[in-house]
This record gives C-alpha cells, sequence and structure tokens, in this order.
C-alpha cells in the first residue's frame, strides 16, 4: 500500500464504485416495479451490503490523505470536481454503516399495502443514498448544489410514498418548501464566495480572501441553508410534520442521515471555505442551537405521537451538534485550536451516535406501527411482552439518546460538557460570563431528554396494553430485526470504545482547525479516554460497564446463594385497590403534564377542562408550536395577500396585456438609452 | 493496578455497603428523638434488610424481565457510585474510569431503570411515581452537574479525586461560588434521597409520595436491594458533600495507616452530617408536590449564580 492504493484502487474509487452500485440497483427497482420479494429480498439487502463497502472505503480514506476524482457528466465543459478529504469521509462513514442497518430493515419492512410500488420506492430510496453520497463528495459548488437538488427531491418523494392522505401530501409540501428556501441561500453563499475567488471549486473558494464583511454574509447565508435543512430554530417546523407522514425507513434515513449533511455543509462552509471565523458567528451558532436543544427537547416531551416525538428530539440533537460547532468556531476565531478541536470533536461524536440511536428508534417506531396499526401513544402499551426483541433494542436507543453512560449518546455530551469547562480561558469577558449560563442549558436539556426517552419507552413497551389489540402484536421479521441489531451494535460500540473512535476524528479536526485530540487519546490504553490529561478529566465506559455488571451480577449471585430466592406470581398490588384497568395508567398527556406546566410559556396551548358536574366529562389539550402562529402564518397571509394584488394585473383582455408589453418595452428602451 | 489499589478499592466499596445502612438507622434514630418518638435502634435497616431477603418475593402477573433486572441494575449503578466517590482515599484505581459527569449520569442511569421499573406492571401509582421521579430527576440533575462544576472550575479537573486534592491542599480559603454551591447541593440531596421538604420515606400517602411509589410493586429481596440502593445513595451523596466542601482528611496516598486515620474522621463527618439531615427533616414540613419545581428550580438557580460568581471574582 505505497501510495494507498489496493488492488490498484484508491478510496475514493470504492467509495465511487458503491455510489454506482447503488444506482444501478435503483436502476433495477425500475425495471421491477411492482415486484415487492425483488425489492424486499435483493435490492434492499444488496444496498446494504453496498453500504458497508461504501463506509468500510470511507474508513480507508479517513486514514489516507485526501484524493481526488473529475466525473465527466453534467454539463460539456463542466464536470462534476469530487474530492474526498477527512471531512467528508467521516461523514460517509456514517453514511455508509447507518445506511446498512437502515437498508437491511427495510427488506423485511415493505408491506403489500402500500401506496408506492415497491420498486419506485426502491429507486427514490436507492437514490437517496446515492445523491447523499455524492454531496459529502463534491468539490465545486456546482456538483454540490446539483446533487444537494436530487437529494431534496428523491427524499420529497419518498416523504409522500403514502401519497394517498391529505396530510401526507401537506407535510411534504412544507417540507419541499424549506428545503427550497434553503437551497437558495446555499446556492447564494457559494455565489459570494465564488465571485470574490473568482471560480466555483471548493479548492479555489477556500483560496480566496474575503472582507469580513462578505465573509460573514456567505456564513448567514450558509446558517440559513444547511439550518433549514437541519431543523433549527425557526425552520424546525418542518421536522414534526415529515417524519410521521415518511414511511419509517424513510424517517431513519432523514433524521439520522441527511440532517448530518446538513451538518457537514455548516462545517465546509465556516471552517473549511471561510477559514477565518468571527468570534460572533460561533457565539451566534452556540444561542442558536441552544435555543433549539431546548426548545426540542421540551417540545418532545409533550408529544403523543411516537414519530413526532422522536422528531422533536432529533431537533434537540441537532441543536446539541451545532452547540459544539459554535463553540468550535468560538475557540477558533480567538486562535486556541486545541480547544476549538475539543468542541468539534464532540460535536461530531454527537452526530456520530446521533446517526445510530435515532435510526434505530425511528425503526422502532416503525415495527410498532406495523405490528399495531398505531402511532399515537395513547393506544400503545405493554409490547415489551409481545415484542421482546423489538422492545430491548429499543431500550438501548433509549439510554442512548438519554445520555446515560455507558451508551453512545453520553460520550458526546461528556465531551461537551468538557469543552464548556475549559472555555473561561477565552480572551472575552463577556463571554466567559455567559458561557457557565450555557452549560447550564446543556444538562437541562440532557436532563429533559431523559424524561423524554422515559416517556417514550415506558409508554410504548411498558404497563397494560391500552387497547385489547395489542394483544397479538407481533414481534419484527428477521431482515428487520438484524438491521436493528446492526445499529443497537453501533450504538453500544461508540458508546465503549471512545478512543478508538477519537482517533478516527483525529484527521478530521486536524483539517478543520488545525488540532486533534488523537495524540492525547492515544497516550492511554483503549479503554480509557482522557482528552487532555489524567487530572483534569478522564472516563472509561468499558470499565464502567464490566463493574456495573460485575457489582450487579455478584449482588445477584449473593442473593440467590444466601437467601432461598422464592418467588411467587400474583396479582399487582397497587396500594390494595381492587379494579385496576389499563386506563387508569399515565397516559402519554399525563407524563407530558409536568413540563407543559413548568414550560408553560413555551407552548401554545388550548385547554378545555370538564366541568365538575359534566356526565360524559372531556379532557381535551392542544399544543402548537408558537411559530406557526407568529412566524409562519403572517408569512403565508402576506404572501396570499401580495398573490392576491398581483392578480389585479391579469384583466383577461387581449388589448390590456398588449399595454403591459409596451410598457415594458418603453421601460427598457429608457433603461438601456441612458 | 497493583494489589494493594484492590484491596483498597474493595474496602472502600464494602465500607459503603456496611455504612450505608447504619448511616440510614443513625439518621432513622435521631429523627425519632427529635420527634419525641422512642428511637427503633441503630442497627434496625439491617434488621429489615435481613427479614425483607428472607421473604418470598411476590411479582405481580404483569411484570416483565425488565422489572426483575431492575433492582440488580439499580443496586450496581448505585455501589458503582459509591466505589467512585473518594470517601477514604482518592487514589483508587477506579477513579479514573469516572469523573464527577460520569458519576451524575451513573446515577441518572439508576433512576430511569426504577422509573421505567414503576412503568412496567401498568398500576396507577406506579406511572405517577415515575412520572414524579423524572419530574424531580430532570431537575435535580442538572442542579447537582452545576454544583460539581463549580468545584471543577476552581480546581480545574472534573475528576472527583483530583477536586479533593486541590481543595484539601490550598489554605482554608472561603470561595463564594463554594458557599452557593454548598446551598444548592443541600437543596438537591434532600430532593434526591426522598427526604422530608421534597418527599417522606416513612409514609406511603398517595397524594404526595414519590419514592415509595416507585417501589410499591416491590417485595422480598427485590425491594431488599430497592432499599439498599438507596441507603447508598445517600451515602454516595454524602461522599460529595463531604469530598466538596470538607475535603481535609481524606487519604490521598495508597498507605493502609492513611486509610484506616481517615476512617474515624469520616465516622464523625458522617454522624454530623446525618444529624443535620435528621434536624432538617425534623424543623421542615412536607411541601406541596406542585412546589418542588419551584425548590429545585432555586436550587439550579443557586448553581449557576456560583458559577456566576465565579466567573466574575475569578479564583
Amino acid at each position: 500500500m505505497n501510495d494507498g492504493r489496493l488492488a490498484g484502487l484508491l478510496a475514493i474509487d470504492v467509495i465511487l464504485i458503491a455510489i454506482a452500485a447503488w444506482l444501478a440497483l435503483a436502476l433495477l427497482g425500475l425495471v421491477f416495479l411492482r415486484q415487492r420479494a425483488m425489492a424486499a429480498r435483493v435490492l434492499f439487502p444488496l444496498g446494504a451490503a453496498v453500504g458497508l463497502l461504501l463506509g468500510t472505503g470511507a474508513l480507508w480514506g479517513l486514514a489516507s490523505g485526501p484524493q481526488v476524482a473529475v466525473l465527466a457528466i453534467g454539463l460539456p465543459g463542466l464536470p462534476f470536481h469530487l474530492r474526498l478529504d477527512s471531512l467528508a469521509a467521516f461523514f460517509l462513514a456514517l453514511l455508509g454503516f447507518a445506511s446498512a442497518g437502515i437498508s437491511l430493515y427495510t427488506g423485511g419492512y415493505l408491506r403489500a399495502d402500500d401506496d408506492t410500488p415497491p420498486g419506485l420506492f426502491a429507486f427514490g430510496y436507492l437514490l437517496f443514498l446515492a445523491s447523499m453520497a455524492m454531496v459529502l463528495l463534491a468539490a465545486d459548488a456546482y456538483a454540490f448544489m446539483v446533487m444537494w437538488e436530487v437529494m431534496a427531491l428523491a427524499s420529497f418523494f419518498l416523504v409522500i410514498a403514502n401519497h394517498r392522505s391529505a396530510e401526507t401530501r401537506s407535510a411534504g409540501f412544507l417540507y419541499l418548501l424549506i428545503a427550497h428556501l434553503g437551497a437558495i441561500a446555499i446556492l447564494l453563499c457559494f455565489g459570494v464566495i465564488a465571485v470574490k475567488a473568482g471560480d466555483y471549486s471548493f479548492a479555489a473558494m477556500a483560496r480566496g480572501h474575503l472582507s469580513p464583511f462578505w465573509a460573514s454574509a456567505a456564513f448567514l447565508l450558509a446558517l440559513l441553508g444547511f439550518g433549514a435543512k437541519a431543523g433549527v430554530l425557526p425552520l424546525h417546523v418542518w421536522l414534526p410534520e415529515a417524519h410521521p407522514a415518511a414511511p419509517t425507513p424513510v424517517s431513519a434515513l432523514m433524521s439520522g442521515l441527511m440532517l448530518k449533511t446538513a451538518i457537514y455543509g455548516l462545517l465546509r462552509v465556516s471552517l473549511d471555505l471561510l477559514h477565518q471565523p468571527q468570534w460572533w458567528w460561533g457565539a451566534l451558532l452556540l444561542a442558536l442551537g441552544l435555543a433549539t436543544a431546548l426548545y426540542g427537547v421540551i417540545f418532545s416531551t409533550a408529544q403523543t405521537d411516537m414519530k413526532r416525538l422522536l422528531a422533536y428530539s432529533s431537533i434537540e440533537n441537532v441543536g446539541l451538534i451545532f452547540a459544539g460547532a459554535g463553540l468550535a468556531l468560538l475557540f477558533r476565531a480567538y486562535g486556541m485550536d486545541g480547544l476549538a478541536a475539543l468542541a468539534l470533536t464532540a460535536a461530531l461524536y454527537q452526530a456520530a451516535s446521533h446517526a445510530f440511536f435515532k435510526s434505530l428508534l425511528f425503526l422502532v417506531t416503525g415495527s410498532v406501527l406495523h405490528a399495531t396499526g398505531q402511532r399515537n401513544l395513547g393506544h400503545l402499551g405493554g409490547l415489551i411482552r409481545t415484542m421482546p426483541w423489538v422492545a430491548w433494542l429499543a431500550f438501548i436507543g433509549v439510554l442512548a439518546s438519554a445520555g446515560l453512560p455507558p451508551l453512545s449518546g453520553f460520550v458526546g455530551e461528556w465531551l461537551l460538557l468538557q469543552s464548556f469547562l475549559f472555555t473561561p480561558g477565552l480572551p472575552n469577558g463577556f463571554l466567559n460570563m455567559l458561557i457557565p449560563v450555557v452549560a447550564a442549558v446543556i444538562v437541562l436539556v440532557s436532563a429533559l431528554a431523559g424524561y423524554a426517552m422515559v416517556k417514550f419507552f415506558g409508554v410504548v413497551f411498558l404497563g397494560q396494553p391500552r387497547e385489547a389489540s395489542l394483544a397479538d402484536a407481533r414481534d419484527a421479521r428477521l431482515l428487520e430485526r438484524a438491521g436493528l441489531v446492526w445499529l443497537a451494535a453501533l450504538s453500544v460500540a461508540l458508546g465503549l470504545v471512545p478512543t478508538l473512535v477519537i482517533q478516527a476524528i483525529d484527521p478530521v479536526t486536524r483539517l478543520l482547525v488545525g488540532a486533534g485530540l488523537g495524540a492525547a487519546v492515544a497516550k492511554q490504553p483503549w479503554w480509557l479516554l482522557v482528552p487532555t490529561s489524567v487530572e483534569r478529566a478522564s472516563y472509561g465506559p468499558a470499565v464502567f460497564l464490566v463493574g456495573g455488571l460485575a457489582a450487579s451480577a455478584i449482588a445477584a449471585l449473593l442473593v440467590h446463594r444466601l437467601y432461598h430466592a422464592r418467588l411467587r406470581r400474583a396479582a399487582a398490588w397497587d396500594c390494595g385497590h381492587p379494579w385496576q384497568t389499563a386506563r387508569m395508567q399515565d397516559s402519554a398527556e399525563g407524563l407530558g403534564q409536568p413540563i407543559r406546566q413548568i414550560f408553560e410559556p413555551f407552548f401554545r396551548m388550548r385547554r378545555e377542562l370538564p366541568d365538575a358536574f359534566d356526565a360524559s366529562p372531556h379532557y381535551r389539550v392542544e399544543i402548537e408550536d408558537h411559530f406557526w402562529h407568529g412566524l409562519y402564518l403572517p408569512i403565508a397571509r402576506a404572501v396570499e395577500f401580495l398573490a392576491r394584488q398581483a392578480g389585479r394585473l391579469q384583466q383577461g383582455r387581449i388589448a390590456v396585456y398588449l399595454l403591459y408589453s409596451f410598457l415594458t418595452l418603453l421601460v427598457l428602451l429608457l433603461l438601456v438609452g441612458r | 493496578m497493583n494489589p494493594f489499589g484492590l484491596l483498597a478499592q474493595s474496602f472502600a466499596v464494602l465500607l459503603a455497603l456496611t455504612l450505608a445502612p447504619l448511616l440510614k438507622g443513625w439518621i432513622d434514630m435521631w429523627r425519632a428523638w427529635l420527634g419525641n418518638r422512642s428511637a427503633p435502634g441503630l442497627l434496625q435497616p439491617y434488621r429489615v434488610l435481613h427479614k425483607l431477603f428472607h421473604k418470598e418475593s411476590v411479582l405481580a402477573d404483569t411484570a416483565s424481565p425488565l422489572f426483575r433486572l431492575a433492582p440488580y441494575a439499580v443496586f450496581g449503578c448505585v455501589l458503582l457510585a459509591c466505589a467512585i466517590v473518594p470517601t477514604l482515599s482518592t487514589d483508587l484505581p477506579f477513579a479514573p474510569a469516572a469523573d464527577a459527569i460520569a458519576l451524575v449520569g451513573l446515577l441518572a442511569l439508576a433512576r430511569v431503570f426504577m422509573a421505567l421499573a414503576a412503568m412496567d406492571i401498568g398500576t396507577a401509582f406506579g406511572s405517577l411515581g415515575a412520572r414524579r421521579e423524572m419530574l424531580v430527576g430532570f431537575l435535580a440533575e442538572p442542579a447537582l452537574l452545576i454544583v460539581l462544576f463549580n468545584a471543577s472550575l476552581i480546581t480545574g479537573s472534573t475528576s472527583l479525586a483530583s477536586i479533593v486534592e486541590t481543595l484539601a491542599h490550598q489554605q482554608f480559603a472561603i470561595h463564594p461560588s463554594l458557599a452557593f454551591a454548598g446551598i444548592a447541593f443541600a437543596l438537591v440531596s434532600l430532593a434526591e434521597n426522598a427526604r422530608i421538604p421534597v418527599d417522606n420515606p416513612a409514609t406511603h400517602l398517595e397524594l404526595t409520595m414519590i419514592h415509595e411509589a416507585l417501589l410499591l410493586e416491590y417485595s422480598g429481596r427485590h425491594l431488599a436491594l430497592m432499599e439498599w440502593a438507596a441507603s447508598l445513595k445517600l451515602f454516595a451523596y454524602a461522599g460529595i458533600g463531604l469530598a466538596l466542601f470538607f475535603p481535609w482528611g481524606i487519604a490521598q496516598a495508597q498507605s493502609p495507616a492513611a486509610m484506616l486515620a481517615a476512617l474515624p474522621l469520616l465516622g464523625l463527618k458522617l454522624a454530623i452530617g446525618g444529624l443535620a439531615l435528621a434536624l432538617v427533616e425534623t424543623l421542615s414540613a412536607k411541601m406541596r408536590l406542585f412546589r418542588v419545581p419551584e425548590f429545585l428550580a432555586t436550587a439550579f438557580l443557586l448553581a449557576v449564580l456560583g458559577l456566576l460568581v465565579h466567573s466574575l471574582l475569578g479564583d
């Protein structure tokens, strides 16, 4: 392996082969349009294998240096420039490995009663994967924007796969609208940078020097554009609508992976293309990220629909990732590269663990939905008895998502908090004072995430079934299980060996901020994570797990040895209340009640409470986003108003239209004549 | 890891296991005396544990494996937490495996297990208790973490062992931020250990119970483990409090003599702390549940105020 070739192939070649394979499989989907068995048994499992290939290639690319390729597709004289550097390779690895699990699952997930033919679904799905990979590989603004649009359109058609319901169509429309708002902003951002650089390739753009004003303009446009895709406040509204509408594997792909392409884009623009960040960019990103995280987690605790709950939880996670990235920008702006590397590592770790555990949780909701036909938490319960596989795998996802040790979510939060504790070194007194408050918000968010996850798992899988029909819910099928097991295993692995993962992230932070944690981490044994020095902080998740398991096992052993360990089954006691029904359990609304009460200003609530003497009491509470009524509906009304005003021009008489042409001509002549 | 370190670590764990019920007995005894009742005796918690272990466990029909797993998981988590907190010595082989943040995470893990187990049976009280426990948790957990951050900012480390070593070596200096953190910590530990202004461990009153509602369906050995875990958690909190605010006297080298010397001092500190807790519990009245968020928000804000004071005043 002298020049990074293996059997004559570079890492980028392997990745391109994988993308081509995805496209070929997508075309096969069009050929076998209505053959479900073909899609389920061949296309999706093969797609999963290709995902593994892509992930492996990306890991290899992460270790070797940057590689370039030129694809002669597109317009004549305008080829696609592709480049595999460590940032792209990291996100490609996430894409490959997470999509492998999701594709495997999808093979078992397809059902006969879907609106979209299975072949067409497979086509859209694989095209979506390929376009995401190409977005990550793109090395010029042209290829990036084309692939970004392909990605947006492919995902739009996947979201409206069940297009017979009006709700789905309107959710899809909202998604498309916000996606295109974002795309325009990204295009403008690239335009600003490219005009100054004189070329639209990323390499030239990174070399160009922008005045602080134009650099800031480009950054703000990038924030708007990628923020819309990632679901940052106030552009988050499409997420909770699109996720429940989309078929489950699509939700998992969008939440687990597509959001990451937005993170990738933001990092690419703010740290690579605009290589001289200003401190207020970081502060803005940090503030926006924290607001998003807090907003997302509070709403997720109040939801009663499984997928909406997870969608809001994704908003929370994206907020935390943005906060980490913002902190990295802040440190970078002050030239504190080591700390920037720590914060960036935290953000990337969050991104990686979120890709796996959130995909896992979304897929779990798909299994529950297929087994019970219910998405509403109020009609679920007790599924751990009928669907043990799904339930226990969901348990892993829930612990990871709640940020509990020793699973993957905790490592990201741990690193993020560590980097916050270092901030008092910043040469800006005002920021130094605010940063502790920021740390307080982060810990509040992670504690609330625990609440939301307990609610999700407890209501869906524990307790008594809230509907009689749940008793014959069937567990996931083999392929579904395999996909879930793969994602759960990665969530556990990411939690247990943070040292190896951080060493893999090291080239990325070296590329973006010029420093990395790899060397410090490599000095310690693999089971002990030490980002800076042992005196400062250390965390050994593997030791943790072994210690905890040993303590539990020894306790169990001793209890069973020393005492008789007899067990008897009986009816639940419940303080001696003789009549217990499943309706007496806390409902999803009930579990949301304390949050609604404490964080009341966050919600726009409409309540109907029963009177004390009602014969048939009804309780109703509706929760809405303030942003709908405060921002989106006024804009929609304004647009409608303007459209109506513009509509007055249309008189329907040809003479009037000729007059318009004449006037236009006159104005143009005036302009040209001057 | 040398054999002595391993021995010292096992000694610390065994000490926590044995001292934790004793601490509970001590507090209960004082509570009884201060309430003008005759006390059950210092060793009562051991007798209760012994009795519960001997009893047969009655398991609800609807219980899933998670319900049976939870007591062991909770016990393991809390015991691990006790092993991490430097009560006797800062130089223990297990200490680097987890810092203050991981410790809080570990306690949160135990809480999640308890809440899920309570929801598992599907009774009205179980899920009620779970909801309340998580309510207390999501407010108390950040407050505790911020308290620990106060100490971290002073000492420049999140490792508990380093915090103790730095604080104990300093000249006797009052850090204003630690004063805020101290009050916040006191409030948090009252809430987290189901003590009186927040919860009353001695009653099963439907309207107010939190901790007991979680344990309603447990019996026999499972209940014993849960009770033991609760007293271990109290011990761990006492350990954290002593480490942050009274770090003097904790051994800092791996020598049996230093550890043995630290032992009586630890006993004295725990005795005083337990007495103070009993006093607080006797003097205050149980709050309404709706007031608990305010109580904990106060703790949270005090701790954040401590951080602000630190960054305003510097070291």
